[in-house]
């Protein structure tokens, strides 16, 4: 329960410049459900009312809240609407939810915003404008019952979708009075309730989205059906930058099912009746190839250019502070170790798909699973030839999307070339082996880190070294310069109080695409900086746990995470026989996270991973148990790039194909996680990458405690280290 | 002419016999609960039953199973279901699109096994999910077990 106007609340200018257009919630821009008409009385129960362009009211109380961020199982379906909730005080075991349009979002000047869903940005970017968008309903709809009621809307209170009049205890349902509402001018000003006042977040309520996921029923991309619709599979060009030299479609035309061959510009599509007919005649269709002279490239020379930026004069100095020459001029002790992390692919479990329909009047429809429907609209719109406007996006549920499905839209611009060509609805779906071999992938990297200890074994000086690919350059995202502001995330940026630090990128270009892996460059680069200071605290003869918070005096969040995780998980306590712990911590995407893993290795190198304690401090919590859900997820996905991700490249193209020579960590092989969080509660985090960073350093730990032996490349299976 | 027995309703197809019953079930009887992750038989996504057994649907052709039952996700009970009731209690999904293969591979598994151990569970989930569900899974699957033997929800 809360009342309105109490003023301890924290107020927010709806329409003021403070936040310059940030807060236009374009309250006052045209519906796509019209109700330019007012109201007759007695009919306004008959529809539902959008009250603003985020929450529609229905008759029957119900609420329907639009989402302009991508559900791919990181929870925003349930914990964006719960954002909106909170503010309006409905009945949230009425609340639906539902994607915002992007079509309606370009039609009505970005009133949904960003549709972007990556860098765990949904919650902590989104959070104002949505708890805004909930206050400001609940404002007209309060108003609304006061001016029918004749009093003072200062004398009402809501909850649970009911206002209240607490003096005559007089009571109105919100879906009674909100097509009314949805006629008012929206408040200038609202007042946001304080963290000790809300009710919804905070709490572990259930998904939103599980009860269709158990059943089957979810539209994933794959499962888009329209009268009409033909499938396509695709082959690219193998070896990337390569484009289609000559394909026979003659020899495959009179195959069952077959419709056509759409030939494109680095690939060759088969569309047909049924995919697996489309599938079944792509494989048998002779094609050659312009390789553009990427064809003899291998791992060796990717290698080779990696290890030239090690030591290349051309270096980008990223973060420099305190005279790190002189801090290397005599230390008492020099420890340096020189890091390799390969190349990764996605690998979500539906491939990539798109369908699309180029109608004949111009208009472009596409049912695509995307991180960021914008993105898709305007890729379609750019294959297609037509205005923007005349592009409608259809999101599906994703099957997965760690990165791939977003500023990369290659996937939606080949369908709509072939539906282009085809004249009818076309569903694109790649063979896993098409989505192994032709991903934008996590930078192969190698980084040389060295360390200057004084004679009281304090680390006096760090200076690391990244050579690898840079994904902002190689999207067309930055200049020229050589630097990437992200190249160093996790290194330039570090939370460890260093005297004299020195980080420098050395830009590799190189012919294999990459691009957001989940967690980005915080996934290597904390493995390099992490399972370094293991190997520093090791010569200086120190515990790594304590090392670290020795390191982290100045920061207080990162130290306190460091702490609740080895309380957790015992850090002191004795361990069973040839069981081992290893720690690691990482800020990232506005979140802060320690974990420890815990390990038992046994004679033959093959190990059980018994269990990851990790904890995590996101400022303000939403949804706990999505929150350990997150934990789970990330965990699971950066175990099992540790333990067997390794993309390698030959005659110019991957290797790999499928989970036979592409490995997934299994539910026999997964340890148990247990998550605490440790939530400071004046910040915003993210919640889908943070819990990725720690886990490959403190595996890496846990087996250097093992071991004695460093494990200074990655993945784990290259060493012998397998999981029992 | 092939007869595919799906969901217990009866479907007449004029499709190739070499057909995996995975495509058989989604491009032809537009059942699109059983999903495609590899074709291959390493993911489980598309698993299905074929007389009460878990199948890989990528695997086997539809005339491998005329004349068989195939029971798919959607062919199943999601109200009194103790998998997916447990799959409910345990909030198990997150993107969802491994967990029909999931759900049809454990409640496989509890008719074979009614109390399974937890090396009973590793060896019959095999399937591969990316969003790491796989501690709630177990979970999940223990309660579903524990449930049924209570005749109680879970």
């Amino acid at each position: 329960m809360s009342e309105s106007f109490k003023l301890t609340r924290r107020a927010f200018l709806v329409r003021s410049g403070v936040a310059g257009a940030g807060l236009l919630l374009g309250f006052h821009l045209p519906s796509r459900r019209k109700f330019a008409a007012a109201p007759v009385a007695g009919t306004e129960a008959a529809q539902p009312a959008e009250v603003n362009a985020w929450i529609e009211i229905h008759p029957d109380d119900s609420v329907l809240i639009r989402v302009a961020r991508s559900e791919m199982g990181q929870g925003i379906f349930t914990a964006l609407p719960m954002l909106v909730a909170e503010e309006l005080d409905c009945d949230w075991g009425k609340v639906r939810a539902e994607y915002a349009s992007a079509s309606e979002n370009r039609r009505r000047g970005e009133v949904y915003r960003s549709m972007s869903t990556g860098g765990s940005r949904s919650v902590r970017e989104s959070n104002d404008y949505l708890r805004m968008a909930g206050a400001v309903a609940r404002e007209m709809l309060v108003a609304t019952a006061a001016s029918q009621w004749k009093v003072p809307a200062e004398e009402c209170r809501t909850a649970d979708g009911i206002i209240t009049h607490t003096p005559s205890g007089l009571t109105k349902r919100y879906g009674a009075v909100a097509a009314a509402a949805a006629q008012r001018q929206p408040p200038e000003l609202v007042f946001l309730k304080e963290p000790d006042e809300w009710h919804l977040l905070g709490t572990p309520v259930q998904r939103l989205d599980i009860p269709d996921k158990i059943a089957g029923k979810p539209v994933f991309g794959a499962d888009v059906n329209l009268p009409g619709m033909l499938h396509a599979a695709i082959r690219a060009c193998p070896v990337f930058g390569g484009k289609l030299r000559q394909h026979d479609a003659a020899a495959i035309a009179k195959r069952p099912g077959v419709v056509q061959v759409v030939a494109l510009d680095d690939a060759v599509a088969v569309v047909a009746e049924s995919w697996w007919q489309a599938q079944q005649a792509l494989l048998d269709l002779p094609v050659t190839w312009d390789e553009a002279g990427n064809g003899a490239v291998a791992d060796a020379d990717i290698r080779a250019s990696l290890e030239a930026g090690l030591v290349a004069e051309e270096a980008v100095v990223m973060a420099e502070h305190g005279k790190p020459d002189s801090a290397f001029a005599s230390p008492a002790q020099q420890v340096e170790a020189t890091f390799y992390a390969p190349y990764l692919a996605h690998a979500t479990m539906e491939p990539m798909t798109c369908t699309a329909a180029v109608h004949s009047d111009g208009r472009v429809e596409v049912w695509v699973p995307t991180q960021n429907a914008s993105a898709s609209l305007e890729a379609a719109a750019r294959t297609a030839g037509v205005d923007p406007l005349s592009v409608e996006v259809h999101n599906t549920q994703l099957g997965g999307g760690f990165g791939r499905r977003g500023t990369s839209q290659d996937f939606t611009e080949q369908a709509v070339r072939i539906a282009k060509q085809v004249g009818r609805p076309v569903k694109l779906l790649w063979s896993r082996e098409e989505d192994t071999q032709h991903d934008f992938y996590r930078p192969a990297s190698m980084a040389r880190l060295t360390a200057a200890l004084n004679d009281k074994g304090h680390l006096t000086g760090l200076r690391a070294r990244v050579a690898a690919p840079s994904i902002l350059t190689s999207l067309g995202m930055k200049a020229s310069d050589g630097s990437d502001p992200i190249a160093l995330q996790g290194l330039a940026d570090t939370f460890y109080a260093v005297p004299h630090l020195r980080t420098d990128y050395a830009l590799r270009t190189l012919h294999v695409p990459v691009g957001f892996w989940r967690s980005v460059n915080h996934s290597q680069n904390a493995y390099f900086r992490e399972h370094f200071i293991d190997q520093v605290a090791r010569a200086a003869g120190q515990d790594p746990y304590r090392f670290r918070l020795d390191l982290l005096k100045e920061a207080p969040k990162q130290r306190a995470v460091l702490q609740a995780v080895a309380e957790q998980a015992g850090w002191d306590k004795p361990l069973a026989k040839n069981t081992f712990r290893g720690i690691a911590v990482e800020t990232s995407y506005g979140s802060h996270c320690a974990q420890v893993v815990e390990v038992r290795v046994n004679d033959d190198r093959s190990f059980q991973l018994l269990r990851v304690v990790c904890a995590i401090d996101p400022g303000h919590v939403v949804n706990p148990d999505t929150i350990a859900a997150q934990v789970e997820s990330a965990i699971t996905y950066g175990l099992t790039a540790a333990l067997f991700g390794d993309i390698t490249i030959s005659k110019g193209r991957v290797q790999q194909g499928n989970f036979d020579d592409y490995p997934m960590l299994t539910l026999r092989q997964m340890p148990l996680v247990e998550t605490r969080i440790v939530a400071s509660g004046d910040f915003w985090g993210g919640m889908g990458e943070p819990p990725l960073p720690p886990v490959t350093p403190a595996l890496c730990n846990a087996l250097y405690a093992a071991t004695g032996k460093p494990i200074n490349s990655l993945p784990l299976s290259a060493h012998g280290l397998r999981p029992a | 002419m092939l007869q595919l027995n799906v969901n217990g309703q009866l479907h007449e197809l004029d499709i190739d016999p070499d057909t995996p019953l995975l495509w058989a079930l989604r491009d032809h009887l537009h059942l699109y609960g059983t999903k495609y992750g590899c074709g291959i038989g390493l993911c489980g996504s598309c698993t299905v039953h074929i007389d009460h057994k878990a199948v890989r649907a990528c695997l086997v052709t539809a005339a491998d199973v005329s004349g068989k039952a195939v029971t798919t996700i959607e062919g199943l009970a999601p109200d009194s279901e103790p998998v997916q009731l447990a799959w409910q209690a345990f909030q198990v999904p997150q993107c969802g699109y491994c967990q029909p293969g999931m759900i049809m591979a454990s409640v496989a598994l509890l008719r074979d096994k009614p109390s399974p151990t937890d090396a009973d569970i590793d060896a019959a989930i095999t399937n591969i999910c990316r969003c790491g569900t796989y501690n709630r899974v177990r979970q999940a699957i223990h309660a579903a077990a524990a449930g049924k033997k209570e005749g109680a929800d879970v």
